[in-house]
């Protein structure tokens, strides 16, 4: 990789001044920018290092919100006691990500900053409708999520938790391409006060995003037969290598009929 | 260039890298720990897993510099003198290796997996966990043998010396 300078910031308003260094990028578990440098597809001039800051580690659950730290990593997520009573789906969508080694280090910040189209966090936001939360303002998931790897955050801006309110029902499953145990298709569905939402994620041409398809048929009845014969258009899928459109389609149907079954389980 | 301080099995080092280093290379080169190896380079293989303030990383993933303050265990701190860590030795005795270029990166993923699962493993458990460690030799079996039988032995072990406590 090319020549970078770290620095380890102390506080978040630290971490917002160093970012004016150069062209700087935050380093968070440093999962996918560390493998970017070493290719040369990420080449920042200056690291801020966010990931022992305490302040962005935990995870509050109190009621039905649950509230997660930016830099609390994937096992964190996946072995919480707590979350795993309020929000078992995301949990366990966490123990799906990479292998152990990349979820002791990889973050939830990370991964939703990054916006990765196959990534496994934006799905999930976007599903259970969280608010992401900044230095500077709060952001539904809604308005955060742009496009290939694009989020709503401006330069300087520095994600340091997300929330939501735990759903009554929500699953979350995963066609996982073996070698590189990203998404093909994964699908997170949730059934809470503000009815259902599916949002569908290693498919899009243009990143994650919500069903319609699978919402109204989900919204008439949550149940996995009302997906039966449900066509969801190939139209602004991805095709490549792994997967056609059409290929990736006919999974969304797939992992949203077992993601809705494994919710009602 | 940064100073980086590190607690390396037991020892106290410390030394100064470029930023961009990687801990494996830090390791390796600045410390003459050899037994991390690199395999893949990208983040795939796990060869280069050692722990990092008792949890087991890529360390080719990890810049040195990010590390510096922390503890590291690599496989050169694992056995006890003379005498092989239990896992070491179920390697040796279920033939959990052929050529050896994966060995540490899998004895420390064994190791963390094990402290893991206080309550035992399954084959199909060890074999999700194996996840992150790729070997091109052994077709896996033995290694998943080896690892069963460490979490055995030292489940045992535990039990043992809470017996010799009481």
């Amino acid at each position: 990789m090319y020549a970078v300078n770290y620095h380890r910031a102390a506080s978040v308003s630290d971490a917002a001044k160093l970012l004016k260094n150069g062209d700087a990028k935050l380093l968070s578990g440093g999962m996918t920018l560390i493998p970017a440098m070493k290719t040369r597809l990420a080449a920042p001039s200056d690291l801020v290092d966010v990931s022992r800051l305490k302040e962005l580690h935990g995870i509050k659950v109190s009621g039905k919100t649950v509230t997660i730290g930016a830099a609390t990593t994937h096992y964190d997520v996946s072995s919480d006691e707590k979350l795993k009573k309020a929000c078992p789906a995301l949990a366990h969508m966490a123990s799906l990500i990479g292998d152990p080694a990349v979820r002791y280090k990889g973050t939830i910040g990370g991964s939703i900053a990054n916006n990765d189209p196959a990534a496994d966090y934006p799905a999930a936001l976007l599903a259970l409708g969280a608010t992401i939360i900044t230095n500077k303002r709060e952001i539904a998931a809604d308005k955060f999520f742009k496009g290939l790897f694009e989020t709503a955050l401006k330069d300087g801006e520095i994600i340091t938790a997300v929330t939501f309110t735990a759903p009554a029902k929500a699953a979350y499953q995963k066609f996982r391409n073996p070698a590189s145990r990203y998404a093909i298709v994964g699908v997170f569905v949730t059934k809470g006060k503000d009815g259902v939402r599916a949002a569908v994620t290693g498919a899009g041409d243009d990143g994650v995003f919500r069903s319609k398809e699978i919402e109204s048929a989900l919204a008439k009845n949550f149940d996995a037969s009302a997906l039966d014969g449900l066509k969801v258009s190939a139209k602004g899928l991805m095709s490549d290598i792994h997967a056609s459109a059409d290929y990736r389609a006919n999974l969304i149907t797939v992992m949203a009929k077992r993601a809705v079954a494994a919710a009602n389980a | 260039m940064s100073d980086v301080s590190l607690t390396v099995n037991g020892r106290r080092v410390s030394g100064t890298a470029e930023d961009r280093t990687l801990l494996v290379h830090f390791l390796r080169e600045h410390l003459g720990l050899t037994g991390t190896h690199v395999g893949c380079d990208t983040s795939q293989c796990g060869a280069c897993v050692v722990h990092v303030d008792g949890r087991a990383v890529k360390s080719c993933t990890m810049l040195a510099v990010q590390a510096s303050g922390s503890t590291i265990v690599t496989i050169e701190g694992l056995a006890n003198g003379g005498d092989l860590h239990p896992v070491q030795a179920a390697f040796k005795e279920h033939h959990g290796l052929q050529c050896g270029f994966c060995t540490p990166g899998m004895i420390m993923a064994a190791t963390d997996m094990i402290a893991r699962y206080p309550e035992g493993l399954d084959e199909a458990t060890v074999r999700a966990e194996l996840d992150g460690n790729i070997c091109r030799c052994t077709g896996y079996h033995n290694i998943v043998k080896a690892i069963l039988a460490a979490s055995q032995a030292m489940a045992k072990g535990a039990k043992g010396k809470a017996r010799q406590a009481a």
